[in-house]
């Protein structure tokens, strides 16, 4: 396995709050990987840090074997694309919601509308593409957010609790459409629910109180748990 | 020399154009950086702003009187008594309330949507933009009140154009005119006239709005 991107005993802090706390994490190619733990472990933040958004206090993050730095932050904000916890969504139509990172990426008009298409099917909302995004469903939101980052068909997708929001029928459709990026994408996914983490994660990572605590398969996490802090954590004793 | 109504109509639209056009591009920027991001101080600048919203406009005319007359230390521009300074009085008078309307619709835009714009590969300036355009219809409120701010002032116009025939006569110094003469019919219809003007744009602004 190829790692796609490390964190090297990265820290955040936030007004003297310690967010995170030396987290050290290698997620591999093509892999989900599913960040578990409680509100305000610090899974919002890293994900923050992984995306360009915020600058580690302390550490440092590799990518692609490369240490992010000012000089390449622009070409790897390019590669990686993140869906917030909140939806998020332009005050305009889906078309043009999915098309704003293609525009900012230089793709000519036509392949824009093919793109754009192509996510839209992916996310079974065909021909959503003139109407309004803010009113659509909370779930056919999900959907165009995820076909807003699908359509960039980013080297690196980080979802922040991406079903929190959802209905089951929906959240189980936002589940596939992500497990289908299996060995094509490289998915970071932050979630406080562990059912969905045994779901769709090639492996877990345990985040408690700003400090990863173990990563691991979800059958070892959940069946074999390696000490009794992990044991707690996989019964969601601290959520 | 007597000139015609629709001619200081035609000047009073492009001297109060102009100085939008200015304060345009003075205020967006300074918007953005208000709206956007926080720094020490921020807080006054914005109440400062907020207060000179109401600015006098005759206490405006005498500051920059006494700024653009021969004596003054822009004297050396010979602005005075030219369309150009009064599209310069005019900007600087609403450059607070472009900048108070369009900070608060800046502000008003939700604050993930500029962390958005930089995932989906955005760059400072574009995710900037993208605040922006999604502020658009405070922008075209702040556009318009702006604009009817300007064009509606007296002081400015007359205490730096002079009120001069066919070079810095403008709607408002006109009906000022024709007052001080008798002419209250003529008064009356300029007057009116800009009452529409401000009127009209007003409604093409709540329909954009709107939309």
């Amino acid at each position: 396995m190829t790692t796609h991107i490390k964190l090297k005993g990265v820290a955040r802090e936030y007004e003297g709050m310690k967010a995170l706390r030396g987290i050290n994490l290698a997620v591999n190619k093509g892999e989900i990987l599913t960040i578990i733990g409680h509100n305000g472990s610090g899974k919002t933040t890293m994900l923050r840090l992984m995306a360009l958004l915020d600058d580690p206090t302390n550490g440092e993050i590799v990518y692609n074997g490369e240490k992010i730095n000012k000089t390449n932050a622009a070409k790897y904000r390019k590669e990686v694309t993140m869906v917030f916890q909140k939806q998020v969504l332009f005050n305009t139509t889906v078309y043009e919601n999915i098309a704003y990172g293609l525009k900012l990426r230089g793709e000519r008009k036509p392949n824009i509308l093919k793109m754009v298409e192509s996510a839209l099917d992916s996310v079974y909302l065909k021909n959503f593409g003139p109407r309004c995004a803010r009113k659509l469903s909370g779930g056919e939101q999900q959907r165009v957010i995820l076909a807003r980052a699908l359509a960039l068909k980013p080297e690196l997708l980080l979802l922040d609790e991406p079903t929190s929001n959802l209905d089951p029928t929906n959240a189980k459709i936002v589940e596939n459409i992500i497990e289908k990026l299996r060995g094509k994408t490289t998915a970071v996914v932050a979630t406080h629910n562990i059912f969905q983490a045994k779901r769709i994660s090639d492996r877990v990572g345990c985040l408690l109180n700003g400090k990863i605590i173990d990563v691991d398969t979800p059958k070892n996490i959940f069946t074999k748990p390696k000490n009794e802090e992990i044991r707690r954590f996989a019964r969601g004793e601290f959520f | 020399m007597a000139e015609g109504l629709l001619d200081i109509v035609i000047r009073t639209l492009w001297i109060a154009g102009a100085a939008l056009l200015i304060s345009a591009a003075f205020s967006i920027p300074i918007s953005l950086t208000i709206g956007l991001r926080k720094f020490r101080g921020r807080e006054t600048l914005i109440s400062i702003f907020n207060s000179l919203t109401g600015m006098p406009t005759v206490a405006l005319g005498l500051f920059l009187y006494l700024l653009f007359s021969n004596r003054g230390p822009l004297g050396l521009l010979d602005l005075l008594y030219t369309p150009g300074a009064i599209i310069i009085g005019q900007a600087i008078l609403i450059l607070p309330i472009f900048v108070s309307i369009l900070t608060n619709a800046i502000e008003s835009v939700d604050p993930q949507l500029r962390d958005l714009a930089k995932t989906l590969g955005a760059s400072e300036s574009q995710a900037s933009m993208a605040v922006l355009k999604e502020a658009k219809k405070g922008g075209v409120l702040a556009a318009v009140s702006a604009f009817n701010r300007g064009i509606a002032e007296l002081g400015v116009a007359l205490m730096i154009g002079g009120n001069l025939a066919g070079v810095t006569r403008v709607m408002t110094t006109q009906i000022s005119l024709g007052i001080s003469r008798g002419e209250i019919d003529m008064a009356i219809n300029l007057g009116l006239v800009l009452i529409a003007i401000v009127f009209v744009l007003t409604l093409i602004s709540n329909r954009l709005r709107r939309d």
